[in-house]
């Protein structure tokens, strides 16, 4: 009996946030519209206590990113909607958001939408020491010659599909892209950054 | 840690993170200030898009060293209500913006540090450092490439680029000395595996530094005069003009929020 019990309440329990991950799920990102947070991978965790207070936990793309507060406003609305107003949103830094994160969904409406999704995985850093060497690295090919220039792989154009394209500036509209413009149909288009 | 060691150490690592936050705070400040007045749309944005990802790695720093120290003071507290003699930023990092060159090349002599700072401080014994870093690393190696594409592309230009771009690199490199200046308060947090051992990061620095100079054709200034104190609040001219600008809103209207 008491197991029973027990499995309606664990039954309860993940029909419950399953409710509460649709709910927070369906939050977008304020800058970029056709992208829920899940899709970009700022969307970290929903858990729910024993007093049914809803904890969500998110991620910043950049440290300055300014859509956190509006994102975070945005989920305890859709909360409160859904009839969940005893909630907190709480941000995690670690681990490092990367673009990794964002799903194949999450890719293809960025491509609909007429922004290049981030193209390629992200360069191995982390709190390892790999990555301490790679900055010793960066000096050391100083030292040896020229200053290293990374190569990036082309960035299709979200428009004509063209793979001849220019980037114009690293830093786009947001601290999220960057600006680039297709040489064959000759219209501007932002690519979002690989990070 | 023993029990004794706790509160110097908790004060210490408060300290750390305030200075780096100061001067990812000053920096962000000044580069605004080239908002609507970039040579074009693109520069424009990349400027304050950087200024934008520093200001968010001062507001985690702030807040952090806020938190750390008891909780009475926010980041805005920090930001709003601290006078000059209690920011402890380089005082490379407030130097004017100058020409477009001037601000490049404090750019370069400041991106190239605080990379290898992020890099390293990643492995901080510190959980809430070590996730700053780990995100403000990526942001710094855009920040880094930004400043080194410009020095080549001024330095290796025209005579006029050349000159502005050598004599912007000249006027900032007394203020390098500072930045790998370990004092007592850094030593401990080095010896604790919380801070990262700025002197250790100097041989590395040069080395990418001269060869971005090398290939841009500019010159490596000597070393000589070496002001600093910024780190024990003691700052240089324009600094009290800056912070009046950032400071006036919030002290002429106490609580005002968006």
């Amino acid at each position: 009996m008491s197991s029973s019990g027990a499995s309606a309440e664990e039954k309860r329990e993940a029909e419950l946030l399953g409710e509460l991950l649709a709910v927070v799920q369906s939050v977008v990102d304020p800058e970029i519209p056709v992208l829920t947070i899940a899709d970009l991978g700022v969307l970290r965790g929903v858990e729910v206590d024993g007093a049914g207070r809803v904890t969500v936990t998110i991620t910043p793309t950049y440290s300055g990113c300014p859509a956190m507060q509006t994102i975070t406003d945005d989920i305890l609305l859709a909360l409160a909607a859904a009839g969940y107003a005893d909630a907190a949103v709480q941000t995690a830094l670690a681990p490092a958001w990367t673009t990794d994160w964002m799903s194949e969904e999450g890719r293809r409406k960025l491509a609909d939408y007429g922004i290049a999704p981030p193209s390629g995985a992200a360069p191995a850093t982390g709190a390892s020491g790999a990555s301490g060497a790679r900055g010793a690295s960066g000096a050391d090919d100083a030292d040896a010659g020229p200053v290293p220039v990374p190569v990036a792989l082309s960035v299709r154009c979200p428009q004509c599909r063209s793979a001849d394209t220019r980037e114009v500036s690293r830093f786009g509209s947001t601290a999220c892209k960057s600006l680039w413009t297709c040489r064959s149909c000759l219209e501007p288009f932002d690519h979002f950054k690989v990070i | 840690m023993s029990a004794p060691d706790r509160a110097p150490m908790t004060s210490a690592v408060s300290t750390y993170a305030l200075r780096l936050g100061d001067d990812a705070l000053v920096l962000a400040q000044r580069l605004s200030a080239w908002s609507s007045r970039g040579h074009d749309l693109e520069e424009d944005i990349a400027l304050t898009n950087i200024g934008l990802d520093l200001l968010g790695q001062a507001r985690m720093l702030l807040t952090y060293a806020g938190t750390v120290e008891g909780g009475s003071r926010t980041e805005d507290d920090l930001a709003y209500l601290r006078e000059e003699r209690d920011f402890t930023n380089l005082l490379l990092v407030e130097q004017p913006n100058g020409d477009f060159a001037r601000t490049i090349a404090r750019q370069l002599l400041f991106s190239t540090w605080q990379l290898a700072l992020w890099e390293a401080l990643q492995s901080s014994a510190d959980e809430t450092l070590a996730a700053v870093a780990g995100k403000a690393v990526k942001e710094a190696d855009y920040h880094r490439d930004h400043a080194v594409q410009w020095t080549l592309r001024l330095g290796d230009g025209t005579d006029e680029s050349h000159h502005r771009m050598q004599a912007a690199v000249d006027a900032l490199w007394p203020y390098v000395d500072e930045v790998f200046t370990v004092d007592d308060v850094e030593q401990a947090l080095v010896a604790g595996g919380v801070a990262v051992d700025a002197a250790s990061l100097r041989p590395g620095w040069d080395r990418f530094v001269d060869g971005v100079l090398a290939e841009a054709t500019l010159t490596r200034p000597e070393d000589g005069w070496n002001p600093s104190g910024g780190r024990r609040g003691m700052h240089t001219e324009s600094f009290g003009y800056l912070l009046s600008e950032m400071q006036h809103l919030h002290r002429s209207h106490p609580g005002a929020t968006w």
